[in-house]
């Protein structure tokens, strides 16, 4: 039952984020429940709800007349990019917050090994090329 | 001074082996047995320099060093020390208690450390990661840039970019799901964090950064063994190289770059001959017994 409600937290601050991200400007709580119509959410909810994000950091808030206005603290991409960097860069002990399945290598030994794989007679499904790469 | 004399000798072997071995090729045929034996290494090199200190300080009691221990204790607090435990045994002593307390601490802080960074990674997944039904029982994040790994934790998730699933196709996707899964379910996590404490306390010391290297090698050979318990070696080796053709990332670091990294992977995974005679693994887990329990017999007998 508890771990129910944490996931329904969960899953309610990931709808906050995403309707602060929408908006360009500033969103008070009663903007918040307007877009969140149809999850029929008490006004409550979607306080306590921006309350916790803004606890956690990931929102900030601030007074305008009387009252609080939110906006995310940062874009979806910032912290997609964040956890992209916790996955790729292992320098120091950050290597012991996550497993990863292959460092990168450059592209000529990459080319190097593709080269010994096809010597060996080890045709098939091989990869002729990568995909382009954005 | 017998006592002493032991530890030394295995604090020695335990140094004059780490060298050859992070180097050494048989480990990756049985990459669970190399672990084995790293982490004997680790702990009876720890236990032997503690071992070391305490046997000299503790020498005029003639008991041995857990009970020389309990002894000194008791005379400190009565304050009736005898003649024989001088300044210089006193200082021994204390050594050995500092660096038992210092690698304690280090893998204390690393673990704090871990969570912490492991906390913040997860709430951040919830918010911006979603599910999609190419990536059964992974989490995918919108990015251009191939990764896939796993957060480690009570609950452990795997993770893939957006960019893995278009470099991969379906069944190299599969054995890349079925590698992560294998560090989530047999905690490879735990088996790194150690050897990473270690680095911490002693960052200097190029040996120790050998075995953090050869270490993570061998725990990324074992989830290649697992995954291939479910998938052909042919499209996780594809998976290999094509993560390994992406990106200008991490520049090589260690003992082993990541191109050898990578290399090695492949051709261990092309090569037939892969897996080492029971013998030799037997033997291997015999020389890791004898590492971790001579010190620890030194413990605990009366000298």
């Amino acid at each position: 039952m508890a771990r129910r409600t944490v996931n329904r937290l969960g899953e309610l601050e990931r709808a906050v984020m995403e309707v602060l991200w929408e908006r360009e400007a500033p969103a008070t709580a009663r903007d918040v429940a307007r877009t969140l119509i149809a999850r029929d959410l008490a006004y409550t909810t979607v306080m306590t709800v921006l309350d916790r994000l803004t606890k956690k950091g990931f929102v900030h808030r601030e007074r305008t007349g009387r009252a609080w206005s939110y906006t995310a603290a940062a874009s979806r991409e910032a912290y997609i990019t964040r956890l992209m960097l916790d996955a790729l860069d292992d320098t120091g002990d950050r290597d012991a917050a996550l497993v990863r399945f292959a460092r990168s290598i450059s592209s000529p030994e990459a080319e190097v090994l593709r080269g010994a794989l096809a010597d060996a007679g080890d045709r098939g499904e091989e990869p002729e090329s990568k995909p382009g790469q954005g | 001074m017998i006592f002493a004399w032991h530890f030394v000798a295995v604090a020695a072997v335990c140094m004059l082996v780490v060298w050859p071995l992070a180097r050494a090729r048989w480990p990756w045929r049985a990459p669970g047995t190399g672990i084995l034996l790293w982490q004997a290494l680790g702990l009876g090199w720890g236990l032997s320099v503690i071992g070391t200190a305490l046997a000299v300080g503790l020498e005029p009691y003639g008991l041995g060093l857990l009970p020389g221990l309990a002894r000194l204790g008791g005379d400190l607090t009565s304050g009736k020390l005898p003649a024989q435990v001088d300044i210089g045994r006193l200082g021994a002593v204390a050594a050995g208690l500092g660096v038992a307390a210092g690698l304690l601490g280090a893998l204390a802080s690393c673990v704090v450390d871990v969570v912490a960074a492991r906390r913040r990674h997860r709430m951040l997944l919830a918010l911006v990661a979603h599910q999609d039904p190419s990536a059964p029982g992974a989490l995918v994040l919108d990015h251009p840039v191939a990764a896939a790994y796993c957060l480690p934790g009570i609950r452990s998730q795997v993770v893939v970019s957006a960019g893995a699933l278009r470099l991969l196709d379906r069944s190299q996707l599969a054995a890349v799901l079925s590698h992560e899964q294998a560090h989530a379910r047999e905690h490879h996590d735990l088996v790194v964090l150690p050897f990473i404490a270690l680095r911490r306390a002693l960052p200097r010391v190029g040996l120790v950064g050998d075995a953090v290297t050869a270490v993570s090698l061998l725990v990324e050979m074992c989830a290649d063994d697992r995954a291939l318990r479910e998938h052909a070696a042919r499209p996780l080796v594809a998976a290999l190289l094509r993560f390994g053709a992406e990106g200008p990332l991490a520049p090589p670091r260690g003992a082993l770059g990541a191109g050898e990294e990578v290399a090695s992977r492949v051709l261990r995974l092309t090569d037939p001959r892969r897996r080492l005679p029971g013998l030799a693994k037997m033997l291997v887990i015999a020389v890791a017994a004898l590492l971790v329990a001579t010190p620890m017999s030194l413990f605990a007998l009366p000298a």
